[in-house]
């Protein structure tokens, strides 16, 4: 099992819980946490399933809903907000047919919102994944979301 | 390590960074912080390293840094060449990345227009 | 290998592409392998050339001529005459050819000098390279507190230089380290808090990303002046750049003998961990961070006691901010004496501000404690985007302050805005132009704050939400005169019962838009 070999690579200790988790979810093939991953997790730290599942709904970078190939999160903090991220997020949410927090039909796109990526100088600005994209505009998230579909 | 290893490294490092420059006729430095990666500094620097290796310039070298600061600029590069003054230009993409290569690193005439700093 | 001869650019834009550029360039192609100078001329497409009305633009390296208005007609006796026998083919040649010498632009804008301290190295060396830190000085600081000086004379140069932390607060560092000093403990920790998720704010991670070294540094002197044995540097999850390179860096300080035990062959052993966050803008309050570290749900603390005395895991915790920590290596190399030389009295140094919104160059600028608001706009700003006129700035992050255009010349620090129940809070400076919706301003930074009221104590977690259905009201003119008191009472009483400075803060940016455009929320409400 590849969560076995996740978990083996931490301590059993209580501080590498944000650790196990981050990887858990990486390495599902729906971007969440799954019941089995909070179960798995809980186990091996000797935890209750309630502390996980605590800390999991905490931060705003794990979903307990599968979730899509690619994961939009569009910055709608004061500094994107001035530099128009609202009418885009109209636009992603017309675009994808999808409104905030919901996959695209093909799950390919989940569309998310989140507060500053530190990225306000190129903004507005979007995280895909792992990947930082800003100087958005409606063109330039065609292209975007055109890559993407190409490759998955 | 020691406290003269330290030194030793100081010294060395520098010789070793000095003496690069100077094998190198053209040393070109890519602003490789987030900001620059979200404004396209990946696809500059992969072409900036794809029109080397095509036209085989061996005196080329490529390096990369973090961010100046300078956010609405990104994706910035500069050339250092000894002798002259660094040359920064900024909003770079890849179209742009080939002109510099062809005119300021082979025919030694920098684009005027995507200087911002000299 | 080829020789590359010759380059023949094709200038190929919007106007270039109407005359037929296409087709010059097809022609082009064909004629050099018609004439077999295929191996030695390379034909590129450049973007434009900054020509218009001159149809297809090519140019002919490296002799660096213009040929203006070429069809594919003229294009086999270019070939021949330039290319083949080395003739420029002068009907064609633009006479006005511009000129190819460098434009000297002046100086403008975030391209000023700058009294770069913390970012002295940022954009300049590669990060990836700890050769190249120490090529330019760098751990010279550990190296000269290791040799010659004891802890104490250590926290004495951070007390004596003035420095405040950088957080947001402006908490002196120097008194900070000698609280740590002074608690019994047999461990101590150093925590650097780099979950820098204040809006408009990316300080942390240009020295994270641009120079991890310098941090390194910073968490070594700070260990070896409060007795510490390890650092922890908490990251927030989104910066996952920043992660990787100071992962990078930590590997190579190891691989020295920079971190680990006896270091440059003192009785000084302190080690660094990376922690990687998950989304919590609550965690940067210094005990969420700490419970956040401990695996738990970052909620905050209750205080006392401070993390000085009881911090991670019950021991000594010493936390300060990337900035902070960015700013003693360079106090221990060059003195206090030197680094008071910059800022005000009160303030010293250097303060690195984010400058953005509305303004021509987007970006940061590190410069001198007590710059004006208005040097920083229109001398590094570069002043309002399209000739616009300023209306005023967010200065501070969202738990900051709006500033009303009466408050350009105010000097920015963190002693002198308090007095104007302002906060320098992280530097961030969001700037708007006469054509912005205040409102809607202050609903994005109510809407951030119910998003990020982490829920634990009731008067922030009610109150940013309702904060947030009243502004939503006056945005949409759905509001009566009474909801606007309403919204500062709100602020009021959170700010006297909210648990951490989350809940406390939100009456700043309400109380301060409500200052300085009040006729704006009052045009939106019936009475």
């Amino acid at each position: 099992m590849y969560r076995d070999a996740i978990l083996k690579k931490f301590d059993p200790r209580l501080d590498n819980i944000l650790f196990i988790l981050h990887e858990l979810q990486d390495n599902n093939p729906q971007h969440y946490l799954a019941n089995a991953d909070i179960e798995k997790c809980a186990d091996y730290l000797n935890i209750p399933y309630s502390y996980v599942h605590g800390v999991v709904t905490f931060y705003s970078m794990f979903s307990l809903k599968p979730r899509g190939r690619y994961i939009i999160r569009l910055c709608d903090s004061p500094p994107c907000h001035l530099m128009g991220s609202e009418s885009l997020l109209d636009y992603l949410k017309k675009k994808l047919k999808v409104d905030v927090g919901k996959t695209t039909a093909d799950g390919v796109f989940t569309l998310e919102i989140t507060s500053c990526l530190g990225i306000c100088g190129v903004a507005p600005a979007l995280m895909m994944n792992e990947e930082m994209i800003g100087n958005l505009t409606p063109e330039r998230v065609d292209t975007v979301l055109e890559e993407r579909r190409q490759t998955s | 390590m020691k406290l003269e290893d330290l030194k030793k490294i100081r010294e060395k490092a520098s010789k070793e960074i000095e003496l690069r420059q100077k094998q190198a006729r053209v040393k070109i430095v890519v602003g490789m912080g987030t900001s620059g990666i979200a404004a396209g500094a990946r696809e500059v620097l992969k072409t900036l390293l794809d029109e080397i290796a095509t036209r085989n310039l061996t005196d080329v070298m490529v390096t990369q840094t973090g961010e100046k600061g300078l956010a609405s600029h990104e994706p910035m590069i500069e050339i250092y060449e000894e002798g002259k003054e660094v040359v920064v230009y900024g909003n770079i993409d890849a179209e742009k990345a080939k002109r510099i290569i062809a005119e300021h690193i082979v025919n030694h005439k920098p684009v005027s227009e995507y200087v911002i700093e000299v | 290998m080829n020789i590359v001869r010759n380059h023949v650019l094709i200038s190929i834009d919007a106007g270039t592409l109407m005359s037929g550029a296409r087709a010059v360039e097809d022609a082009l192609v064909k004629e050099i392998v018609k004439q077999g100078l295929d191996k030695e001329v390379s034909v590129l497409e450049t973007g434009s050339i900054g020509i218009t009305g001159r149809g297809v633009i090519l140019v002919v390296y490296p002799e660096g001529i213009y040929y203006a208005d070429v069809t594919p007609d003229d294009v086999p006796e270019l070939v021949e005459e330039h290319l083949l026998k080395g003739r420029p083919l002068t009907r064609l040649i633009l006479t006005e050819t511009p000129k190819r010498t460098i434009i000297t632009k002046e100086k403008t804008g975030l391209l000023k000098e700058q009294p770069r301290i913390v970012l002295k190295n940022c954009g300049f060396i590669d990060p990836e390279n700890i050769d190249e830190y120490i090529a330019a000085g760098g751990y010279e600081g550990i190296a000269k507190v290791l040799q010659t000086m004891t802890s104490e004379d250590v926290v004495a140069e951070i007390k004596s230089s003035g420095l405040l932390g950088r957080g947001g607060a402006g908490f002196p560092t120097g008194m900070k380290w000698d609280f740590a000093i002074k608690t019994p403990g047999d461990e101590k920790f150093v925590i650097c808090n780099a979950d820098e998720g204040e809006p408009g704010t990316f300080k942390d991670r240009l020295i994270l990303e641009g120079d991890p070294h310098k941090l390194i540094e910073g968490m070594l002197i700070a260990g070896y002046a409060i007795h510490g044995t390890r650092g922890f540097v908490y990251i927030r999850g989104e910066y996952s750049l920043s992660i990787e390179r100071i992962e990078k860096a930590i590997l190579d300080a190891r691989a020295y003998g920079l971190l680990g035990k006896n270091i440059l062959e003192s009785n000084f052993s302190f080690d660094i961990v990376v922690m990687k966050g998950a989304g919590a803008y609550v965690c940067g309050e210094e005990t969420a961070l700490i419970e956040s570290l401990e695996g738990k749900r970052g909620h905050p603390r209750n205080k006392p006691p401070f993390p000085i005395n009881a911090g991670l895991w019950g021991k000594p915790t010493l936390v300060n901010n990337v900035e902070t920590l960015a700013n003693i290596s360079e106090i221990i190399r060059n003195g206090a004496e030197w680094y008071k030389g910059y800022g005000t009295e009160k303030c010293s140094g250097t303060k690195v501000f984010t400058i953005l919104g509305h303004v021509a160059t987007p970006g940061l600028v590190e410069t001198e404690m007590g710059t004006t608001l208005k040097d920083i706009i229109f001398e590094y700003g570069g002043g309002i985007k399209n000739g616009k006129t300023f209306k005023g700035a967010l200065v501070g992050g969202a738990a900051g302050a709006f500033l009303g255009p009466d408050m350009l010349n105010v000097k920015m620090d963190f002693v002198n805005l308090k007095e104007y129940s302002a906060a320098l809070g992280s530097g961030a400076i969001l700037v708007m132009n006469e054509d912005t919706d205040m409102v809607d301003m202050l609903k994005s930074v109510l809407h951030f704050f119910k998003h990020e009221s982490c829920g634990h104590c009731v008067p922030c977690r009610l109150g940013t939400a309702r904060l947030v259905e009243l502004i939503d009201d006056i945005a949409a003119s759905k509001a009566k005169k009474e909801d606007i008191d309403q919204l500062l009472e709100i602020t009021r009483v959170m700010k006297d019962s909210s648990f951490c400075p989350l809940g406390q803060s939100v009456t700043l940016p309400v109380s301060s838009a409500l200052k300085y455009f009040k006729n704006e929320f009052m045009s939106r409400v019936t009475s």
